[in-house]
């Protein structure tokens, strides 16, 4: 992959990762029927639809993660920054560097809250202490939860709050510096109050990052995201600009789902 | 049945009020006329005794457990506790084996667990990781799983004749600490590995999925993550594998032990003493077996003590890694 390293030239790609004609299918069920979108820099986008719709499948084909099924398959096209994330010469671990994930439930590993952000970086070769210093203090303050753990960096995560968990995760995801950011569901298992903090980071991480989210809670997509696509029965239905999806949907099915009278 | 739910109302903190409020809900607690039809009260007493018995029963069998572990200590150190002095422990058997100690055959015991806990350690834990991390399942992993399974299920003397053929004759170790360790440790692979995959199958996979979501490869993947967390599992159930063969008699006898030997082992191809087989000995073979009774019993003791010596440290260093983990 030749892709220019530089932030600044990728925003003014026009999008920053693509789906197009994508089937998937776990073993003989098809659980995607030809989904067609784009993602745009710097830009969140929020995955909406009732449970099981396909919308985390969708998600977990833009990092690969779905390779972990043994009998899943893909057909269509993904790219990042123009480039087929499935062609053969691909490589599935430089590919998650790029694209990082948070997922549903905050998991942390069972070490440090140091060595949780600085895993990325050393699976990803530094060895330089400074800079992982330095990387991990920036990820967890742009995580926004730097003030909390800044005296206890080297207690264990798993001493932490659900929702301080969650942030951290995302810091960890973040110190590798990923080009996008996927999140499942981020903020499900979190209290009202914990929900608040994911959301405003997520409107300060769209600066730098594209985002995309997977949400069951409309409120929470009509919040933070720019764009909004709905998916009903592995199909996408509809996706535009969050304000339009949610003002005037154009489909009858969307109306219907985002009104609460199904799903 | 009543008075069993109405609390003895003398010694009340509480003022008339509320101790009245908790008698009207208690009282219609123990009511046991049942909302549905055909459902007699005797019903509800009869399920309840029900429960009991089998509360009962399963009580008892656990305690049969631990009766049995303690029969058996009290029964051997009654019978043995006069054979176990600091002479018994540091000095080699004298007279016939009549007399003296057991000091060959505990370092014996010693170097042949240490030595299949070497060969059995590394070669168990690949093969489960390959098992489930890496193996897609298909025909060849069943095929693998099936050849464990039976592998746990071949008699310990079989084990004893296959390392006698293989390594003392084949590869011309002779009776020899290596061949003996290299017997047992084929012996406790199938506990290992059996261990190993539970532990390495209660990593959550969300660990992994983090993990490979950084870039990480699956390699370091399981190498930072997944064998830091199912460390203490893999341990433990290691020295119990390890333990349990440290006991057994049948697969050393032709591979690694001999009937006496005083010497203490200089290098690995040295045969040894060992406990169980000391014990076998004494008690069929020796000379003068009414009279070594107690050293028999003695021997028993050391051995217990030092399988059960194993399996506290296992414990130990189990809650200690668990411990680090939380």
């Amino acid at each position: 992959m030749t892709v220019s390293e530089q932030r600044t030239d990728q925003s003014k790609a026009e999008y920053k990762m693509s789906s197009d004609n994508l089937d998937f299918y776990y073993g003989a069920f098809k659980a995607l029927h030809g989904v067609s979108m784009v993602f745009k820099p710097c830009e969140v986008t929020a995955l909406i639809g009732p449970s099981g719709c396909g919308k985390s499948t969708f998600l977990r084909c833009l990092n690969r993660m779905n390779d972990l099924i043994p009998t899943s398959r893909v057909e269509g096209l993904i790219t990042l920054d123009g480039n087929d994330i499935y062609a053969p010469a691909v490589d599935v671990v430089m590919l998650r560097r790029k694209v990082g994930m948070v997922f549903q439930k905050p998991n942390p590993f069972p070490k440090s809250i140091f060595d949780n952000v600085a895993y990325g970086l050393w699976v990803n070769g530094v060895k330089n202490k400074a800079f992982v210093q330095e990387r991990v203090e920036e990820s967890l303050k742009q995580a926004a939860i730097w003030d909390e753990v800044k005296d206890r960096l080297q207690d264990t995560a798993l001493g932490l709050s659900g929702g301080q968990q969650q942030r951290l995760c995302i810091a960890r995801a973040l110190a590798v510096k990923p080009e996008v950011v996927l999140m499942d569901e981020p903020a499900s298992a979190l209290d009202p109050i914990a929900t608040q903090k994911i959301e405003e980071l997520i409107h300060e991480l769209k600066e730098t990052y594209t985002i995309i989210i997977v949400t069951h809670n409309m409120q929470q997509a009509a919040r933070v995201s720019n764009v909004t696509a709905f998916f009903y029965m592995g199909k996408l239905i509809e996706v535009g600009e969050t304000d339009t999806i949610f003002t005037r949907p154009k489909k009858k099915q969307t109306e219907d789902y985002i009104t609460g009278r199904f799903g | 049945m009543t008075s069993l739910f109405v609390t003895p109302s003398t010694q009340q903190d509480g003022t008339d009020e509320t101790t009245t409020i908790k008698r009207r809900q208690v009282n219609s607690m123990s009511r046991t006329d049942s909302p549905f039809p055909g459902v007699s009260q005797r019903y509800d007493r009869l399920r309840k005794i029900k429960q009991n018995i089998f509360f009962f029963l399963f009580r008892a069998a656990a305690a049969i457990n631990g009766i049995a572990l303690l029969v058996i200590i009290y029964f051997m150190v009654v019978n043995g506790w006069r054979a176990i002095t600091w002479e018994f422990l540091t000095q080699p058997p004298m007279q016939s084996m009549t007399k003296g100690g057991i000091l060959p055959c505990i370092v014996g015991t010693f170097a042949l667990s240490f030595g299949a806990i070497i060969v059995a350690l590394p070669i168990g834990i690949a093969s489960a990781i390959y098992l489930t991390e890496y193996a897609r399942p298909g025909k060849v992993v069943r095929l693998i799983r099936l050849g464990i399974n039976n592998l746990a299920g071949v008699p310990s003397v079989v084990f004893g004749l296959f390392g006698l053929a293989f390594f003392v004759v084949i590869l011309g170790m002779g009776v020899s600490i290596a061949a003996g360790a290299l017997t047992l440790g084929a012996m406790s692979l199938p506990v290992i590995i059996g261990s190993t995959e539970e532990a390495l199958k209660s990593v959550p996979d969300t660990y992994r999925e983090a993990s490979l979501g950084l870039g990480a490869t699956k390699w370091q993947t399981i190498w930072r993550v997944v064998l830091p967390s199912a460390m203490p599992g893999i341990l433990t159930g290691a020295i119990l594998g390890i333990s349990r063969a440290a006991g057994e008699t049948a697969p050393i006898m032709f591979t690694g032990a001999v009937f006496f030997t005083p010497k203490l082992p200089t290098s690995i191809f040295n045969e040894v003493m060992a406990l169980p087989y000391h014990i076998y000995v004494l008690a069929t073979a020796g000379t003068a077996i009414e009279k070594t009774r107690h050293l028999q019993y003695g021997t028993a003791i050391v051995l217990i003590a030092l399988v059960l010596g194993m399996n506290l440290v296992a414990i130990i260093w189990r809650s200690r890694l668990r411990k680090r983990l939380k």
